[in-house]
């Protein structure tokens, strides 16, 4: 089974993000970042189908040179190859444009399966798998919580309100899983030293024979306008009095100025 | 000078620091009163790479390098010094030792046992009446031919209880002083071992400490470790690098009373403002974080020096020395800043405080320490006595 997972270097959800001065993106500097969390899953499932059923596992990031590390971390926890594709023009790329690189990168090896976070926890907009599987004209199958193959087939679970959806796709898939489908395993000290010697393969838009016409700004259909903080948290209000008051007052509030009941 | 992390290092900080954090630190409070680790746990530790850090992966251990091996133990003691004793012997007691004296045949028996956490070893020096001066130890080895019989007792060993194999310093020659000493490989089945009376300690309540008794143990021949009559060899060279582990934890656990304090002080309100906001509470905590990072880079240049292939005998010491004392002003900075619940086991910095307290003490004391040093500056005039 020859298995690639797609993987996205973001800021650490626990840190503080600033909003460049311009308004456009964020400040990367003292910034941590981390591989996507579900990417992380998506790994792991990967080298538990290996385990089972034999194969490879190549990882594939699109990104600035710092996204070599989240490949690197991934690696460290078992996979056996990995690519980067790196180019100035990937900048003003928006996520069908990230997804037109990483199919062409994909479609020029051999695949059975393609495993996706459900989104990446940076901009959340869960629309790369997806797209990908279209340019690659796969079938998928997106938020899995479980995933089982079978001869030529996958037979995928999804939550979905009130229900388990079950698909089946015709392989080769593309699946986008959900942070519970499995626990991802730590990097070992074999592991990393094994990263540390494992080639990442670098790519250009120019290698996979795409143009910016095809995937850098002047292709993206959507256009960031700016970024915004959230508003502050208001501190939290204390009622005091007998109970039957507050609660009376609680209510009042919660109708009249929370407008939630 | 280079003083970052390359990704490697950060990549295995990442992964031990999360382990620490999530696996071990929700258990260190029962762990110190129960005095027991869930002993799972150095399979974990074992499949993670952690029990053989610098064992080369061809014997089945981490392959990494001992500034790698003082990360680790710093971000395991952050969270539960015990364990980080623990994961110390192992790794610098007895993985160590076999690695670098060991023969072939020793070596691929136990290293990769050892190192994946499906055995776990102590290191067997210190006696009632030789401690600081382990040179003049006592228990004996008799060779009888197609084996050797020992005779003596062990104290304050470390995994002791637990243990399935054990180093063990013995005399073979009747010269006094460090020159009739060898080291023995011993399994926890040898005829004529026993574990003697347990100790209860302290600090670092989770990792087992006692005697071990020999009444005419047998070992095969081939289980002496290194040369014989180069058993003193052994063991100072063991402790060089054992040293600079026990300053890593040492930083851990200043840093764990660090962290707490921070935590607390921005918490901790008292005449309507938190006690962080009080200039006793910020130079309390600028002093820690001054002396923790000093401690960490004497730390870290000493492992860096050793994975250079060099000496690093003094540096070890220095290291030992500042991290452990710093360690130990830390934690009680930390039950100060607590005030009253500092002193009690509700918070954590009680248990850093009395986990502190060891490392001024094992694999040599503050004062042996200054010995080194002070013996590396003015040299063998300062010596005295027969040693």
């Amino acid at each position: 089974m020859e298995i690639v997972v797609c993987v996205k270097h973001v800021p650490d959800t626990e840190a503080a993000i600033r909003i460049r001065p311009d308004g456009h993106g964020i400040d990367e500097s003292g910034l941590p970042f981390v591989m996507n969390y579900y990417d992380e899953h998506g790994v792991e499932e990967a080298l538990r189908i290996k385990e089972r059923l034999g194969g490879t596992v190549t990882l594939i990031s699109a990104g600035p040179p710092r996204a070599a590390q989240a490949l690197r971390a991934g690696l460290a926890m078992g996979a056996d190859a990995a690519i980067h594709l790196e180019d100035a023009a990937l900048e003003g790329a928006d996520h069908v444009g990230v997804a037109r690189a990483l199919a062409a990168a994909i479609g020029a090896q051999t695949c059975d399966l393609v495993i996706c976070g459900k989104l990446s926890t940076d901009d959340n907009a869960a629309v790369v798998g997806p797209a990908l599987a279209e340019f690659l004209g796969f079938p998928q199958a997106t938020a899995v919580t479980k995933l089982e193959l079978g001869e030529g087939a996958a037979t995928a679970h999804r939550e979905v309100e009130g229900a388990i959806e079950v698909l089946r796709v015709a392989l080769p898939a593309v699946i986008s899983v959900e942070r519970s489908i499995n626990e991802p395993r730590y990097p070992s000290l074999p592991g990393i030293m094994k990263a540390k010697r494992t080639p990442i393969t670098t790519k250009t838009l120019g290698d996979l024979g795409l143009t910016l016409a095809e995937v850098g700004a002047a292709a993206a259909r959507s256009e960031v306008l700016g970024y915004a903080s959230p508003p502050k948290r208001q501190a939290g209000r204390v009622l005091e009095g007998e109970p039957a008051e507050v609660v009376q007052e609680l209510v009042r509030l919660l109708r009249e100025e929370a407008k939630v009941l | 000078m280079e003083f970052e992390l390359n990704e490697e290092h950060r990549l295995l900080q990442d992964t031990v620091r999360e382990w620490a954090t999530v696996r071990l630190g929700p258990l260190a409070a029962e762990m110190d009163r129960t005095g027991r680790y869930p002993p799972e746990l150095l399979r974990e530790l074992g499949a993670l790479g952690l029990m053989g850090v610098f064992i080369p992966e061809q014997y089945g251990g981490g392959g990494m390098d001992t500034v790698s091996y003082c990360i680790v133990l710093e971000e395991i003691a952050r969270a539960e010094a015990a364990l980080a004793a623990v994961l110390s012997v192992n790794n610098s007691l007895d993985c160590y030792p076999i690695f670098a004296f060991g023969n072939e045949r020793q070596k691929r028996t136990y290293l990769a046992e050892l190192a994946s956490g499906r055995k776990l070893g102590c290191y067997c020096l210190t006696e009632p009446a030789a401690g600081s001066d382990a040179a003049s130890l006592q228990t004996s080895a008799r060779d009888a031919g197609d084996h050797w019989v020992l005779n003596g007792t062990k104290i304050f060993v470390t995994n002791g209880v637990e243990a399935d194999l054990l180093i063990i310093y013995a005399r073979t020659e009747p010269t006094p002083g460090s020159g009739g000493i060898s080291a023995f490989i011993a399994e926890r089945a040898d005829p004529g071992l026993s574990v003697g009376k347990v100790e209860h300690k302290l600090g670092i309540r989770a990792s087992s400490t006692c005697e071990i008794v020999l009444e005419d143990c047998r070992l095969p021949k081939d289980r002496l470790l290194g040369e014989r009559g180069k058993g003193f060899h052994v063991a100072l060279a063991t402790l060089d690098g054992g040293r600079i582990g026990i300053a890593a934890q040492a930083l851990g656990i200043a840093r764990a009373a660090m962290e707490d304090s921070v935590a607390y002080a921005k918490e901790r309100k008292q005449f309507g403002r938190p006690i962080a906001a009080f200039q006793a509470t910020q130079w309390k905590i600028a002093d820690m974080a001054t002396r923790i990072q000093a401690g960490r880079l004497l730390a870290y240049r000493a492992a860096w020096i050793r994975d250079q292939g060099r000496r690093h005998t003094h540096e070890a010491a220095m290291a030992k020395l500042f991290a452990s004392e710093t360690a130990m002003w830390a934690a009680t900075q930390a039950v100060q800043i607590y005030g009253g619940y500092g002193y009690i086991q509700d918070y954590p910095v009680e248990r850093h405080f009395r986990d502190a307290k060891i490392t001024e003490i094992y694999e040599g004391t503050s004062e042996v320490q200054r010995l080194v040093i002070a013996r590396h500056l003015l040299g063998a005039s300062v010596r005295t006595g027969a040693s």
